[in-house]
């Protein structure tokens, strides 16, 4: 396949992925929170280095997942002493980002690792750095990686419909049903880092909260419906990535930032045009 | 390490993080008690892409122009998250997860376009997302002086006021204040904040300074004007050791410096804090115990004299 196909393909294995998680992320009210981790999954990918001397796909999504999971356990136990959420959420990620930094810059130098690159993607590099799976053979480690996070992420949204429903919504009528609303959350916050560390690599980590929460909200504004909400989160992150992708091309620029921007103009149209929360049918419902 | 400590640039740079510190704390415990911590992160995020528009128009790096596009951009973001979230069912953390993302998104598409265009590498304007106090010269540190003194002096003039508004708004209007203009001066002077900081920290981690030393001031007073005198502080001190330490190593970065040891105030706060801190807590609930249980024991001493 060819250079562009593979760029595109990655683009869109991050829109799906990302946006499937968002639309959870939004109804558990914890948008900020993949922010946070966003910016935490930088530690645990150095610390996963440091300990390891190598950068590979398993070694960083364990490093992820315990940055993840150590950010949202953090986050809980602030806010046990009376620390508001929001306050705790700044605290810990804060503070856990900038003892990254600090290691990258003392101990492990550029070489290897680069905040920048960390923070803003490099999408254009992907398709270099390969792997030979059996089957299919040449592919680029990135995609690969996305894949396997995606098929995660469907298996378990669809293995547990039913419970990441009721405890999105009645985390009280979960609890009371024997769901296990705890184990539930933090199983969450791991698909969020390991989505958040699969796309890494090709967004970064600010953009990638774009890519988590636009395509959702958007879709929020559209539908009631759990299921109906999912796919057109998942289609709205899916044309954005696209969309993004040709628009960098034709202006040459960042493709990770310019995808960031195309779901904003997606959301910018549900804001304005949504039969039911849109600007303009608001308007027109106040106007007859 | 000692000509270091005795340049002049390095001492005009330790003065202003640790101005930018003092401001950060009062305004952050203005953000806490409004409920608005993670605003300033969203606020930081949307600053860039008014940075690196002001430099298009200008063709120039002047710091205070810079600023003032950052400033504009701020308010634009703050505007849409307020603008989302009364009009739609959106909540306020994704509104502001989604205008902290789209702005920052478009500030990097700018800056990739500056950044390819000759001269734009020489700009410095990369500075702005990881800060870099340690190559500020001395023009900036003075803008970067005057507009947090500036922010300073509105929080300490206003003190009375602000306190009526954040702790009891309704009174605030009873009395005649004017409520609205007073949250466009709060506004204000958190994006100030936020703006100046971005240039020493970069527009990740000033959210750490507004954040950080409000809470830990907060285990230690119950008053309000305590509680902003320490947490101007702990951001103070925080902003100069910060500074020292990142001036040991060699290419060490100020910003996450700063931040770790806010940080660290932080933890020993939260720790020994005279007001609920966890280690008054504890033994005030061991105390509890050690008397419930003698009480309990004199009243089944005294059920057993009944029988």
């Amino acid at each position: 396949m060819t250079y562009t196909v593979w760029i595109v393909l990655t683009a869109v294995l991050v829109g799906l992925s990302c946006s499937l998680i968002g639309v959870f992320l939004i109804l558990r009210k914890m948008a900020m929170m993949a922010d946070a981790i966003s910016h935490t999954v930088l530690l645990g990918i150095v610390v996963a280095f440091l300990i390891t001397k190598e950068i590979s796909g398993p070694h960083m999504l364990i490093g992820a997942i315990i940055a993840g999971l150590v950010t949202a356990l953090l986050v809980q136990w602030l806010h046990q002493f009376d620390i508001e959420q929001h306050a705790s959420i700044g605290i810990v990620f804060t503070t856990l980002f900038a003892i990254g930094v600090i290691l990258i810059a003392t101990s492990v130098g550029n070489a290897h690792l680069d905040v920048q690159h960390a923070l803003m993607g490099e999408i254009t590099f992907i398709p270099w750095d390969t792997i030979t799976l059996p089957f299919v053979g040449k592919v680029p480690v990135a995609t690969a990686m996305l894949s396997l996070v995606l098929v995660i992420v469907i298996v378990s949204i669809i293995a547990f419909y039913k419970e990441w429903k009721i405890t999105s919504f009645d985390p009280a009528l979960a609890a009371s049903l024997g769901i296990p609303v705890v184990f539930m959350h933090y199983l969450f916050m791991s698909l969020v880092s390991i989505t958040t560390v699969a796309s890494f690599d090709a967004v970064g980590a600010i953009m990638v909260v774009a890519m988590l929460i636009t395509p959702a909200a958007s879709a929020y504004l559209w539908t009631d419906k759990l299921s109906i909400m999912l796919l057109l989160s998942a289609l709205f992150g899916v044309t954005s990535a696209i969309v993004g992708y040709y628009v960098a091309a034709w202006l040459d620029t960042s493709i990770s930032a310019s995808m960031a921007f195309a779901t904003g103009i997606f959301f910018l149209i549900s804001f304005l045009g949504s039969p039911k929360h849109g600007l303009i049918s608001k308007y027109n419902r106040i106007a007859s | 390490m000692w000509s270091i400590l005795s340049s002049s640039n390095f001492q005009w740079v330790l003065a202003s993080t640790m101005i930018l510190g003092i401001a950060a704390g009062m305004i952050g415990c203005l953000a806490y008690w409004k409920k608005q911590s993670l605003m300033s992160d969203a606020l930081a995020h949307a600053a860039l892409p008014g940075v690196i528009i002001a430099f298009l128009i200008l063709g120039e790096k002047n710091l205070f122009l810079l600023i003032m596009g950052a400033a504009v951009s701020s308010l634009i973001g703050a505007f849409f998250i307020q603008w989302i979230q009364s009009a739609t069912r959106i909540t306020e953390d994704t509104a502001m997860g989604m205008v902290l993302s789209i702005f920052f998104g478009l500030g990097i598409m700018l800056l990739t376009i500056v950044n390819r265009s000759a001269g734009g590498n020489q700009s410095g304007l990369d500075s702005f997302i990881f800060g870099q106090a340690a190559s500020m010269v001395k023009s900036d540190v003075i803008t970067m002086l005057l507009l947090a003194v500036a922010v300073i002096v509105i929080v300490a003039i206003g003190f009375k006021e602000w306190k009526i508004y954040l702790f009891d708004p309704q009174f605030a209007k009873g009395l005649g204040l004017p409520i609205k203009g007073i949250n466009i001066v709060y506004t204000l002077v958190l994006v100030t904040t936020i703006v100046v900081g971005i240039q020493a920290v970069g527009v990740i981690l000033i959210a750490a300074l507004l954040i950080i030393p409000s809470v830990s001031a907060r285990y230690w007073t119950n008053s309000f004007l305590y509680m902003l005198i320490l947490s101007a502080l702990f951001g103070g001190v925080s902003g100069v050791l910060g500074t020292f330490i990142s001036a040991v190593g060699n290419g060490w970065p100020t910003g996450p410096f700063i931040v770790i040891v806010a940080a660290s105030f932080f933890i020993l706060s939260l720790i020994f804090g005279k007001e609920r801190g966890i280690l008054v807590n504890r033994l005030a609930i061991i105390a509890h115990k050690r008397q419930l249980k003698s009480r309990k024991s004199s009243s089944s001493l005294k059920r057993s004299e009944l029988i």
